[in-house]
C-alpha cells in the first residue's frame, strides 16, 4: 500500500464510474450482453496494437482496443442483418471468434521473440494493481468525456432509450444518437479492461444498472445510483484484494458488485423478491377469506339456515389440509364469523363484508356481458378473480354505468342495491 | 501419433458441443451456453481440491452441477426478480466466473491450474495424460472420456431428437400436448454443462463457446433441416481441428484458439458464399421479371 494504491483506487473508481452509467443504457436496451462481447472483441486490438509498435504505452494500446470494439460491433450489426441468425448467436459468435484471434495473437507473440511483451497478458483478467500514474491520466480523460457526453446529448439519449421508434418518428438522428450509445459503450469497456480484464467487463456494464433499476425508475437517478455502486464496489475490490498477496482486483470488484446487486434483488423496497413475496401471499390470504366468506353467503341463500358445520362447508368448496380450520378460526377472531357449538355462521359486519364481495362478483358479471358481449356462462371465471381486487371508486363507477341493477346475468339478485336506490 | 491425437481430441471436442449447439441456436439460447462455460469454473476448481486429479468422473460430474445451477440462477433472476433475461445471464455468469478465478488465486500452491488454462486450455498436452488398465497403456484418458461422452451424447440425440425439436420450435404447443418442456430444458442444460467441463482442459472454459456456437450456426446458414444442420455442424467442427491444429503449429500459437479461429474462418467464408448466392439468385430473379414483362 501507500501512494501507489491512492492511484489504483482512484483509477478503479473512475472506470466504475464510467462503465456503469454507460451500463444504464445497456441495460434498458436490452443489450446488456453486447458489452460482454464488445469486451472480448477488444483483446485482438489489444495485442495487433502492441505487435505493430511494439510499445506497452496505454495510449498507444487503448486505440487499437477502441477500432476492434467497434469493429465488433459492426460485425454483429452485419451478421444478424444480412443472414437468419439471430442477435444472441451473432454476439456469441463475434464474442468467441474475436477472443479466439486475440488469443492467438497473444501466445503467438509470447512463443515468439517480440521483445518485453509480459504484461499483455494482464488484459485477461485485468492488473488494476499494476496501475500507473499515466493510466490514470487516460481514465481521467475517457471518463470526463463520457460523462460530458452524456449531460450534452441526455436529452435526445433518454428518448431513444425508452422509445426509438418515436424519436425516429419525431425526426431524431436516430443513427447519429446509435452511434454515440455505441462509441460510449466502447469507450467504457476500452478503459475498463485494465482493471477487470475482458472476461469480466461485462459485469460492470450490466450489474449496477441492473441493482439500480430496483431502487427508481427514472432514468437521472438511476444512472446516478448505478454510479455509485460502480465506484463503492470498485473501491471496497481493491481494498479486499490488497489485503492477500497474489489476489486480482478485477474478480473482487465483480464479486462485490454482484453482492451488491443480489441484495437489492431481495430485499429492495417495493420491487424486491422478499416485499413481492410477502404481498402475494396478503392478497392469496385476503383472497381466500373472501372467497370463504362468499361460501357463507351462498349457502344462506340456498339453504335459507345461518349455521354451517364443517363438513358442509366441506362438501360445497374445495379446501387444502387444514386450511378451512385456520380459516375459520381467524375470521371468527376477527370478528366476520360466530361460532355456536360446531357450527359457524356470518356476523352482521361478515354479512356485509360478504355481500360487498358477492356483489361486486355479480356487478362484474353483468357488465362483462352486457358492456362486452361476453355470453353469460363465460363471465363468472373472470369475476372471481376481480372481485378482489375492484375498488369502491370503481365500484361506484360500474354502478352508475349499468344504472344500479337489482339481477345479473343468470337472473340472482345482487344484494344491497335496493338499499342504495332508497 | 501425438500430433493425431490432438486433433482427435479438438474434433471430439468440436462434433460433441456442436452437436448440442444446434439446439441451443434453434432454442435462441447461445449465450446461455456462454454462461455455462464461464460458471462452471468454480465447479472445476472445487472438484479439482477435493479430487487432487483432473480426469476422476465424479468429481467432473460435480463439477457440471454448477452449469445446472447456473441455469437454475438465471431462470430465478428472470422469473421471481422479473430482470430481463440478457441482464439476468450477465450478472449470473460474471459473478460465478469471478468466484472460480478468486479460488484459482486463493489456491494456486495446491491446484494444478492456472489462469491461462482457465482461458484456453492446454490441448497440446492431452496425449501425455495416459490412461492405464492393470498396466496396459489404453492411450490419453481425456480422448476416452470425450469418445464416451460423444456416444453419450449421440445416444441421447437418438432418442430424444423428436423431444428437443418439438420443444425448440414451438414450447407453448408441446406442454399443450403434454411434453414436459421443463424436463428436456434440463436434460439438455445437463448435457451440455458436462461436456463444457469434459471440454475444459483441452480448450478451457472461454474457447469452448466458439466450438458450442459457431460451426452450428455455420451450419445453420446452409441449412434448411435440422438434421442437415447436424451434418454439416459435424463436418465444420471437425474441420476447424484439423485446419486449427496445423494453422497453430505454423504460425506458433494456442491450438486451442487456432481451432476457434479455424471455425471463424469458415463463418466468414460461408456467410459471404451465401451472400454472393443470395444476391446472385436476385439479380436472375430480377432478369426474368424484366424479361417476361417486355
Amino acid at each position: 500500500m501507500g501512494g501507489n494504491f491512492t492511484w489504483v483506487m482512484i483509477g478503479c473508481a473512475l472506470i466504475g464510474a464510467g462503465a456503469s452509467a454507460v451500463g444504464v443504457f445497456s441495460f434498458l436496451r436490452k443489450q446488456a450482453l453486447v458489452g460482454d462481447a464488445v469486451a472480448h472483441a477488444l483483446l485482438p486490438g489489444v495485442v495487433l496494437a502492441f505487435m505493430v509498435t511494439g510499445q506497452k504505452d496505454i495510449w498507444i494500446l487503448f486505440p487499437g482496443a477502441f477500432v476492434a470494439g467497434w469493429l465488433g460491433l459492426l460485425s454483429i450489426d452485419f451478421i444478424s442483418k444480412y443472414s437468419k441468425i439471430k442477435s444472441d448467436t451473432a454476439i456469441a459468435i463475434v464474442l468467441t471468434v474475436f477472443f479466439a484471434v486475440g488469443i492467438v495473437l497473444l501466445t503467438h507473440v509470447q512463443q515468439s521473440n517480440y521483445g518485453n511483451q509480459s504484461g499483455l497478458e494482464a488484459f485477461l483478467f485485468g492488473k488494476a494493481a499494476a496501475m500507473l500514474p499515466a493510466d490514470i491520466t487516460l481514465f481521467v480523460v475517457v471518463d470526463t468525456a463520457l460523462i460530458l457526453l452524456i449531460v450534452l446529448t441526455y436529452r435526445y439519449l433518454k428518448l431513444y432509450s425508452f422509445d426509438p421508434d418515436f424519436a425516429k418518428a419525431i425526426g431524431l438522428p436516430v443513427k447519429g444518437i446509435q452511434f454515440i450509445l455505441s462509441s460510449l459503450t466502447v469507450l467504457a469497456v476500452a478503459s475498463g479492461i485494465q482493471a477487470v480484464g475482458v472476461v469480466l467487463m461485462a459485469a460492470l456494464i450490466i450489474t449496477p444498472a441492473a441493482a439500480a433499476r430496483f431502487f427508481t425508475g427514472r432514468l437521472s437517478h438511476m444512472i446516478i445510483l448505478a454510479m455509485i455502486i460502480g465506484i463503492v464496489s470498485s473501491m471496497m475490490g481493491v481494498y479486499i484484494s490488497s489485503l492477500a498477496e497474489g489476489m486480482p482486483t478485477g474478480p473482487w470488484i465483480v464479486m462485490v458488485m454482484s453482492i451488491i446487486a443480489i441484495m437489492a434483488f431481495i430485499f429492495a423496497p417495493g420491487k424486491g423478491m422478499l416485499q413481492r413475496s410477502i404481498k402475494r401471499k396478503a392478497h392469496q390470504q385476503k383472497v381466500r377469506r373472501e372467497n370463504l366468506l362468499k361460501l357463507f353467503y351462498s349457502l344462506e341463500e340456498k339453504n335459507e339456515e345461518q349455521f354451517f358445520s364443517r363438513p358442509q362447508l366441506l362438501r360445497s368448496r374445495r379446501f387444502r389440509g387444514r386450511e378451512l380450520e385456520l380459516l375459520l378460526n381467524k375470521l371468527t377472531g376477527k370478528g366476520l364469523l360466530f361460532r355456536e357449538e360446531n357450527r359457524y355462521g356470518l356476523t352482521d359486519h361478515g354479512r356485509s363484508e360478504a355481500t360487498r364481495v358477492v356483489r361486486l362478483h355479480r356487478l362484474w358479471e353483468l357488465y362483462l356481458n352486457e358492456r362486452m358481449n361476453i355470453a353469460p356462462d363465460h363471465v363468472h371465471h373472470d369475476a372471481e378473480a376481480i372481485e378482489h381486487i375492484i375498488t369502491p371508486e370503481l365500484e361506484h363507477m360500474l354502478l352508475k354505468d349499468l344504472d344500479y341493477p337489482e339481477l345479473d346475468p343468470h337472473s340472482s339478485e345482487i344484494p344491497g342495491i335496493k338499499d342504495m336506490k332508497r | 501419433m501425438n500430433d493425431f491425437l490432438i486433433i482427435l481430441e479438438g474434433s471430439l471436442v468440436a462434433v460433441s458441443c456442436g452437436l448440442l449447439g444446434v439446439y441451443l441456436i434453434l432454442r435462441k439460447m447461445a449465450m446461455v451456453g456462454d454462461a455455462i462455460s464461464h460458471a462452471v469454473l468454480p465447479g472445476i476448481v472445487i472438484a479439482y481440491l477435493v479430487a487432487q486429479s483432473r480426469s476422476s468422473f465424479f468429481t467432473l460430474l460435480g463439477a457440471a452441477m454448477f452449469g445446472l445451477l447456473t441455469t437454475f440462477m438465471i431462470e430465478l433472476f428472470y422469473k421471481k426478480a422479473r430482470i430481463q433475461s440478457d441482464a439476468s445471464i450477465g450478472i449470473t455468469f460474471t459473478w460465478l466466473f469471478a468466484i472460480g478465478v478468486i479460488l484459482v488465486s486463493a489456491f494456486s500452491g495446491n491446484v494444478d491450474l492456472d489462469q491461462e488454462c482457465v482461458l484456453y486450455g492446454d490441448i497440446a498436452y492431452v496425449p501425455f495424460d495416459t490412461l492405464y488398465l492393470f498396466s496396459m497403456d489404453l492411450g490419453p484418458a481425456p480422448v476416452w472420456l470425450q469418445a464416451i461422452n460423444l456416444v453419450a451424447i449421440l445416444i441421447m440425440l437418438r432418442v430424444g431428437h423428436r423431444g428437443f425439436l418439438i420443444t425448440s420450435f414451438d414450447p407453448s404447443f408441446s406442454s399443450g400436448l403434454g411434453i414436459k418442456t421443463d424436463t428436456w430444458h434440463y436434460v439438455l442444460m445437463g448435457a451440455v454443462s458436462f461436456t463444457v467441463v469434459l471440454s475444459f482442459n483441452a480448450v478451457g472454459a472461454i474457447l469452448v463457446v466458439a466450438f458450442l456456437v459457431v460451426p452450428p450456426a455455420t451450419a445453420y446458414l446452409i441449412s434448411k433441416q435440422v438434421e442437415t444442420m447436424m451434418a454439416y455442424t459435424v463436418l465444420f467442427g471437425i474441420l476447424s481441428a484439423v485446419m486449427g491444429f496445423y494453422l497453430a503449429t505454423w504460425w506458433n500459437a494456442s491450438i486451442s484458439g487456432a481451432m476457434a479461429v479455424a471455425a471463424g474462418i469458415l463463418f466468414v467464408l460461408v456467410f459471404a458464399a451465401k451472400m454472393l448466392f443470395v444476391r446472385q439468385q436476385k439479380k436472375e430473379s430480377m432478369a426474368l421479371v424484366e424479361l417476361k414483362s417486355s
